[in-house]
């Protein structure tokens, strides 16, 4: 182990340590999750005025921008507990690196789904070659890759070290993409009609998107604790804190 | 004591290359299967979209592009497979030998036995869309260095998939995201070419990344082996 | 008689120190120790399952064990500090069946280096495939087969033999063959490590036995 990690951190990727601190952590989370994502849906379908242009059809913003962000988040968080586990070989680590590859998927999913439902209104289309729904796309298929790899081991362990590697290629390969996709579309001239112009967002619409943003990174922390704890107890079902933990729930 | 004598780097490189190569000699079989593949799929086209020139011409270089990468994409499940079920690959990882620079060669090797059929038959296949002449030497290029490309980073995968039984549609999931940049700028060039613009920059593009992977290919390959084969 | 009562060295040529592995969570074997010297035989006994296969991949470096250490030469074991002195012959033999054994030969040559005073004719002849050098391998019999690989043991310069059931497949003459290959290796100062879930003679002396409980 090297020396520079914290000693908290270090504690912290013990599973049993991790275990007992996700529980207690994960209600609090998905219930602030609630909390702030009804308040934001509040703020931005009730509250924020209509857009000019677009009028209420403007309003899938506030799931669409922040899955977005979402997507790409979780591959990033992905990208370093994928590298901490090969380098490191932390349990924990792989567990976390595996159980946000799904999460990550369902967002980018939601992503898609939305900014095609926009894209009908706005565009007149169900799907267009736009550069960011199309690096959008590939995102969603290196997502899917990493979770199929992972599944196709027999062993869990040699599979998330085999799929974190999978992802850190891929964290290469998404500006490589994203570059590549620009470049494409500037050469086909295709219809880069801006989304989000810089000006045209006020106040009342920034904060329920900025609620929103935190809302989801709840959520995903909610969920992935819920994962990595499964995940972590049938891992670990041959040690003795997984066998404490089974007795006390059997005596309850 | 025995004789620790290793020999050197050229010699295990022409080793391994040509063990590959008269093992994909003796099996021309294997090597003749892409390339009638490709061969199907192109004169699949002209069926589904109508015999017209134009339409055709517009279409050539990029359908000739992507059925040559789904060509090779069938033969690349194999570029291990058989080393690793006879254990002629833990041999490899034991031998006194840089293990990337082996396994180059073998990506090296599986290139020349592949891909190179198919970038042969690619006239043939381009003029069967009606692909105009003087675009023909851009598509050899383009070919010439994303082909490599495709190897070299399928060579990684296969490597990733190297622990796991049935790999073909799961190594047509994972090679999906990394091929894009790949076709996009070889289709870029083609396209450019056809409209008689400079079509050097993205030529130039496949070119620099090509530089990169055969760098960090075999490197990352490797690498992939040992954790893939860690069980 | 081969020095098999050679002084235990400062630096053994092979130690492991309390290595143990786990197979999700599940013990396959351990904790073991042992040392290995140049001029040594070792045998590892075990039933089906008991972790020969494992322990034998974990000392070419190919797995990692999952606690204990592996020194190689006193410094800790890595695959590319023992690449090269190390000669594993596993399950698989490693043989490309439609490659003849002579063009199989000499590609292990290419790779692993020539030992001095040692040819591909003489090899076959040793390991009785006199005849047989230009055969496809998949033409041979498994017995056949297995000594084409053993011919390797001859061919390439190693110090240390990692055996992974030798004598498998392998009738009589076979038998007498693996045991005198070994015996050459130990008396010119070889080690040996072989795995075999029977009983086995050797005439060189008595071998070091590590037993593994399944």
């Amino acid at each position: 182990m090297a020396h520079w990690i914290p000693l908290w951190l270090h504690k912290l990727s013990s599973p049993p340590v991790f275990y007992g601190f996700a529980g207690k952590l994960r209600p609090w989370a998905i219930a602030l999750a609630l909390v702030l994502g009804l308040v934001a849906l509040y703020g931005g379908l009730v509250l924020a005025p209509p857009d000019y242009q677009q009028g209420d059809d403007y309003r899938i913003i506030f799931i669409h921008v922040p899955c977005a962000w979402m997507s790409l988040f979780i591959y990033g968080v992905m990208g370093i507990a994928a590298f901490i586990a090969l380098v490191w070989r932390i349990k924990l680590a792989e567990v976390v690196a595996m159980a946000s590859a799904p999460i990550g998927a369902s967002f980018t999913f939601i992503t898609l789904v939305t900014g095609s439902l926009w894209g009908e209104r706005m565009w007149g289309t169900w799907w267009t070659w736009d550069a960011r729904l199309t690096s959008e796309l590939v995102l969603l298929f290196l997502y899917l890759g990493v979770i199929a790899l992972y599944h196709s081991f027999e062993d869990r362990r040699q599979g998330a070290r085999t799929a974190a590697f999978l992802a850190l290629i891929g964290i290469v390969n998404v500006p490589i993409v994203h570059f590549s996709v620009n470049w494409w579309n500037t050469l086909h001239q295709g219809s880069t009609i801006r989304l989000l112009g810089p000006s045209s967002i006020s106040p009342s619409m920034i904060w329920p998107l900025l609620t929103m943003m935190i809302a989801t990174k709840l959520y995903y922390i909610a969920s992935l604790f819920g994962r990595a704890r499964v995940d972590l107890l049938s891992l670990e079902s041959g040690k003795d804190w997984v066998r404490q933990i089974a007795e006390n729930e059997v005596r309850r | 004591m025995a004789d620790l004598r290793r020999p050197g780097l050229g010699h295990a490189c022409i080793a391994v290359l040509r063990r590959d190569l008269t093992l994909a000699w003796r099996q021309r079989g294997d090597m003749v299967l892409p390339v009638l593949y490709a061969l199907i799929v192109t004169s699949l086209f002209p069926f589904a979209l109508g015999p017209e020139d134009a339409l055709l011409r517009r279409i050539a270089a990029g359908v000739v592009l992507v059925t040559v990468l789904l060509a090779m994409l069938l033969a690349l499940d194999a570029m291990f497979r058989s080393d690793i079920e006879d254990g002629s690959l833990e041999q490899l990882m034991l031998a006194p030998q840089p293990l990337a620079l082996m396994l180059g060669m073998k990506i090296l090797a599986h290139w020349v036995a592949t891909a190179v059929p198919l970038i042969v038959i690619a006239p043939l296949l381009a003029g069967m869309l009606h692909l105009p002449a003087p675009v023909m030497p851009v598509l050899l290029l383009a070919l010439l260095l994303a082909t490599p490309l495709l190897s070299l980073l399928g060579g990684i995968l296969v490597a990733l998939t190297a622990g796991t039984r049935r790999s073909g549609m799961l190594l047509a999931l994972m090679l999906l995201p990394l091929c894009v940049p790949v076709v996009i700028f070889a289709a870029g060039a083609l396209a450019a070419a056809q409209e008689g613009l400079p079509w050097a920059a993205p030529i130039a593009w496949l070119g620099a990344a090509l530089a990169l992977a055969v760098v960090l290919a075999p490197l990352a390959c490797a690498a992939a082996l040992r954790i893939a084969l860690d069980s | 008689m081969p020095a098999m009562t050679s002084e235990p060295s400062a630096t053994p040529l092979l130690e492991a120190r309390a290595l143990s592995f786990h197979r999700q969570d599940e013990p396959v074997f351990g904790p073991l120790d042992f040392r290995l010297d140049a001029g040594e035989l070792t045998l590892i006994e075990g039933d089906n399952g008991s972790g020969k296969t494992t322990l034998m991949r974990i000392l070419t470096g190919l797995l990692r064990p999952e606690e204990g250490e592996l020194y190689w030469r006193g410094q800790p074991l890595t695959w590319d500090r023992c690449s090269g002195e190390v000669l594993f012959l596993g399950h698989q033999l490693g043989l490309k069946t439609e490659l003849s054994a002579r063009e199989n030969l000499r590609f292990a040559i290419g790779l692993h280096g020539h030992r001095e005073h040692s040819d591909i004719d003489n090899a076959l002849t040793r390991v009785g495939l006199a005849g047989f050098g230009d055969e496809p391998v998949r033409k041979l019999s498994a017995g056949q087969k297995k000594r084409v690989a053993l011919a390797r043991l001859l061919l390439v310069p190693a110090a240390l033999w990692l055996l992974d059931e030798p004598y498998a497949n392998l009738d009589r003459t076979g038998i007498e063959l693996v045991n005198g290959l070994l015996e050459a290796h130990i008396a010119h100062g070889g080690a040996a490590l072989v795995t075999s879930h029977g009983a086995v003679q050797f005439h060189g002396g008595e071998p070091q036995r590590i037993r593994l409980h399944g």
